[in-house]
């Protein structure tokens, strides 16, 4: 498939049926009354890394590279549970993470369960940056 | 004896306005009060050694701070920073300012420029330059705003009511907060639920800690977050309890569940939190704005902040909070505009603050419009409230600009706010977690704000909101229910909004949803171009914001009068006399009436029966012992006009000219029209008693004594504004009725019921 364009965007208005939530309903799928009987559920109101690629490569054709990232690193983190999420929000906070091995460990996690390539690299760059700063000291 | 005070007492009237309750700071760049510039603040310069940033702004990558390394990793494009680095900052500065070079040109620019240079470069701007280049720069065309939406009871009634009212007025996104943070549940069904009345769209945000914040919103009641913070300095960042890492990390997990999300930043908030490093405010606020870019968020709550207020006791410090906005929509973040902290108790200066965004536009011009009262604004009162909504509506069609309001009609917010009030009843009742009165209900909708209500108090409601947490309701119920008990409509809006995570389009730079649709920087983009190009406001939308209430027409001006003409028909009858003639009597004042007078106008703008204001003043000539005589002129309507030809038909010389409206003059035969003996030109604050005065003032001239003059006091009331619309169309039907070389009429007057 080549890759998207600006004139792809919006997808729900361009694409609607190729648009999916979570467990593979389309827009049209999701209505009012499929969520009254309970065949729409929150999970298919979710995003999916497929959306946030698509997402990426919009954003990077109309020139914002960052925020492709973002979404790239986002599409990563779509099937991490929250509290893991979490855990890992909280570890990169100051002063949380007495080491760099914690932060390293946590990146690991997210590469090795998650296939999170880009969040682990992320938190490893995290890492080497707060031992340079010295981050790695209790905060009472 | 009184001692005279050695003080010229202007300065005592000065200190009780409102303005002298504004504390103002000196320029003291070592202590962190310099707006723009300061010793401290790095030359730009930058360095890249084998593709790696050796250096950037005078800082050797071995000394780089977290911030530093953040941005030379993240926000730094080397393949472009030497070029836009050699540029000269000055000639950058007229770029930004040049309506023929592109935006796109300068955006990518911005991506190998430094805080350093950019700082300096938005430095050479006057406040004009910056609007301009603002207007230019934005990166959405179409304007939008945001409200908050919040109460000091943390009342769920009142939040949905407001919710509907603001989504009404017309606000893209809304965002509350609590005085209790374990209300947020409750507070997030309650906006979500309002938002969703009268149409779907309103993006909604319940500000709270940040990982409550990210569970109210996976559960699917929010759909975007700004609280997100960021910081200038590294000790101020870690003060705030986060570093750059940290927060881009939740940039990403927000992304991850489908909410839209921007970065907030402001000027002031290093210096507030201790750690400024002796640097300007604007240099600082350009680290944070690269560290956004950097972090891949879409955008920024910008400039005019929590610090806007301590921004603003420094010299230049507003003009300071424009050009952080400027770099904002420069490094192509969607810009939430800040002026949502009262930052001064001054309405001039909140007047002035508030329209160079209006006129630019800007994605989100308030980053928060308090929508509700001051007292009830749970994140401090904003620049703007709703006690002044009606007069941004009246400055966006005073300036043709679209501030992203609509006036609302009376009847239809009372409407919305009663079918709010009920939908979230409804859905409380449905849940199991609350059932509201009638009085509840019934408060709430009439309610300006929450001293107005009798609803529920910040106890229940956290008992509401800790039974929303734990139950895991999530959005999913709520539509549920809205469906259920007959909301439908809502229930299909509150869906809709939820749906938007699922392709994720409204994740992209500047999105908000109009008429059911995205509208954002990738397909509405700002292709300002000079004149003709860029946004305008189409005639619909002009007609849309011309729209505020209660405006005159010449109709109602002449139903108005209809209602006085029946209660004059009962006080008075003119009764035309045939051609006045010269009087040669020197008794005889004649009062010179204007063509409508009695006709077709019946009261003076002060609001005094015509029959009344002649009563007085021919009875004040009686008393004199002369003789008033009434014509009607039909050449004229001026006043002096009146009186100068009322004097020369009159026997004594002495004339009075008296327009409909009330403006009264007092001639004489042979002064030149102008220059009258006496003038009441304030008809709005002429009172009976001035009128009397007149009369009698008359009869003296009349006795070749020289009286005291009629003075109408005034207390300096802005007569122009509040009569001259009404007194322009009244003055139409005068000159309507006005005929060339039409000769003077003697009029007879009887009075028939007492005279007051």
């Amino acid at each position: 498939m080549n890759k998207l364009t600006i004139a792809d965007y919006p997808l729900a208005e361009t694409r609607p049926d190729q648009v999916k939530g979570n467990r593979g309903k389309t827009l049209a799928e999701i209505t009012l009354d499929a969520v009254i009987e309970g065949s729409v559920t929150m999970e298919d109101l979710r995003i999916t890394p497929q959306a946030l690629h698509n997402q990426a490569e919009i954003a990077r054709a109309a020139g914002r590279p960052t925020l492709a990232l973002n979404f790239e690193r986002g599409a990563e983190l779509v099937e991490v549970p929250q509290d893991v999420i979490m855990a890992a929000y909280e570890l990169l906070r100051p002063g949380r993470a007495t080491s760099k091995r914690q932060l390293l460990d946590a990146a690991r996690n997210m590469r090795e369960t998650y296939k999170a390539e880009r969040i682990a690299c992320f938190i490893e760059e995290a890492a080497f940056t707060y031992e340079e700063r010295g981050l790695f000291s209790f905060r009472f | 004896m009184t001692e005279t005070p050695n003080r010229w007492k202007r300065y005592a009237d000065w200190d009780e306005r409102p303005l002298r309750l504004d504390k103002f700071a000196v320029e003291d760049a070592a202590n962190g009060f310099s707006a723009f510039s300061s010793p401290a603040d790095p030359k730009p310069g930058i360095e890249i050694a084998g593709g790696r940033i050796a250096s950037m702004d005078g800082v050797l990558e071995h000394d780089f701070d977290m911030i530093d390394r953040f941005i030379a990793t993240h926000h730094i494009d080397p393949a472009i920073a030497p070029e836009a680095m050699a540029m000269d900052s000055r000639e950058v500065a007229r770029m930004l300012v040049d309506m023929n070079v592109p935006r796109q040109t300068l955006v990518k620019l911005a991506h190998g420029m430094t805080p350093a240079k950019l700082a300096s470069v938005v430095s050479h701007l006057n406040a004009l330059e910056i609007v301009f280049a603002y207007s230019k720069m934005r990166a959405r065309k179409t304007p939008g705003n945001q409200a908050h939406v919040t109460n000091a009871k943390d009342d769920p009634l009142q939040l949905a009511a407001d919710a509907a009212t603001a989504v009404a007025f017309g606000f893209d996104e809304i965002e509350t907060t609590m005085r209790v943070s374990r209300n947020a549940w409750s507070n997030a069904v309650a906006c979500a639920v309002g938002g969703s009345v009268g149409r779907w769209g309103t993006l909604f945000q319940c500000s709270s800690e940040e990982a409550e914040e990210l569970r109210i919103g996976m559960a699917g009641f929010t759909s975007y977050a700004e609280t997100v913070s960021v910081y200038g300095t590294e000790k101020t960042f870690i003060d705030g309890d986060d570093t750059p890492w940290s927060k881009a990390f939740l940039a990403a997990a927000y992304a991850s569940r489908g909410i839209k999300m921007r970065c907030t930043s402001g000027a002031g908030s290093e210096l507030l939190m201790g750690f400024h490093e002796s640097k300007s405010l604007l240099y600082l606020e350009a680290r944070c704005l690269c560290l956004q870019r950097g972090m891949g968020v879409q955008g920024t709550q910008n400039g005019g902040i929590d610090g806007a207020p301590l921004t603003a006791t420094i010299p230049g410090g507003v003009r300071e909070l424009m050009a952080e906005n400027l770099i904002a929509v420069w490094l192509d973040l969607e810009c939430a505009s800040g002026n949502d902290a009262r930052s001064t108790e001054s309405e001039i200066r909140v007047g002035a603050k508030i329209l160079p965004f209006l006129i630019a536009g800007s994605d989100l011009i308030c980053s928060g419009f308090g929508s509700i009262l001051k007292y009830d604004n749970s994140f401090n009162p904003s620049l703007l409230n709703g006690e002044e909504l009606e007069d941004y509506l009246v400055l966006q069609r005073d300036f043709e600009a679209d501030g992203g309001l609509t006036p609302l009609p009376e009847s239809r917010a009372l409407d919305l706010r009663a079918r709010a009030v009920e939908a979230l009843s409804a859905v409380y009742e449905d849940l199991g977690l609350a059932t509201p009165t009638k009085d509840m209900k019934q408060s709430v909708v009439v309610g300006s704000g929450s001293e107005d209500t009798r609803s529920f108090l910040p106890r229940d409601v956290a008992l509401i909101s800790e039974a929303i947490k734990e139950r895991g309701i999530a959005v999913t119920d709520v539509i549920k229910a809205l469906a259920k008990r007959g909301f439908r409509e809502e229930a299909e809006n509150l869906l809709n909004v939820v749906k938007l995570r699922v392709s994720g389009d409204y994740l992209q730079t500047s999105a908000m949803i109009r008429n059911g649709k995205i509208v954002s920087a990738i397909n509405d983009p700002n292709d300002y171009l000079g004149p003709g190009s860029g946004y305008r406001v189409s005639e619909s939308r002009r007609l849309e914001l011309n729209g505020i209430r209660d405006v005159l027409d010449q109709k109602e001006v002449l139903r108005s009068e209809a209602m006085h003409e029946k209660d004059e028909a009962k006080r008075i009858r003119y009764r035309a006399l045939g051609a006045a003639k010269q009087g040669t009597d020197a008794s005889d004042i004649v009062i010179g009436i204007s063509p409508a007078f009695g006709l077709k106008l019946f009261q003076t703008t002060g609001g005094h029966r015509l029959s009344e204001v002649l009563a007085v003043v021919t009875g004040a000539i009686v008393k004199r012992g002369l003789k008033p005589r009434i014509v009607r002129f039909g050449h004229t309507a001026d006043t002096s006009f009146l009186g100068l030809s009322a004097a020369r038909l009159a026997g004594s010389g002495i004339g009075i000219g008296l327009q409909a409206k009330g403006t009264a003059v007092i001639h004489q035969r042979d002064r030149l029209p102008h220059n009258n003996l006496e003038l009441f030109s304030n008809a709005p604050i002429t009172r009976l008693e001035h009128y009397r005065g007149l009369g009698s003032n008359a009869a003296a001239y009349a006795l070749s004594e020289m009286p005291e003059p009629v003075v109408v006091p005034t207390r300096g009331e802005a007569m122009g504004s509040r009569y001259h619309a009404r007194t322009a169309l009244i003055y139409a039907i005068e000159t309507g009725l006005t005929q060339e070389g039409a000769a003077p009429e003697e009029i007879g007057v009887t009075f028939t019921v007492a005279k007051s």
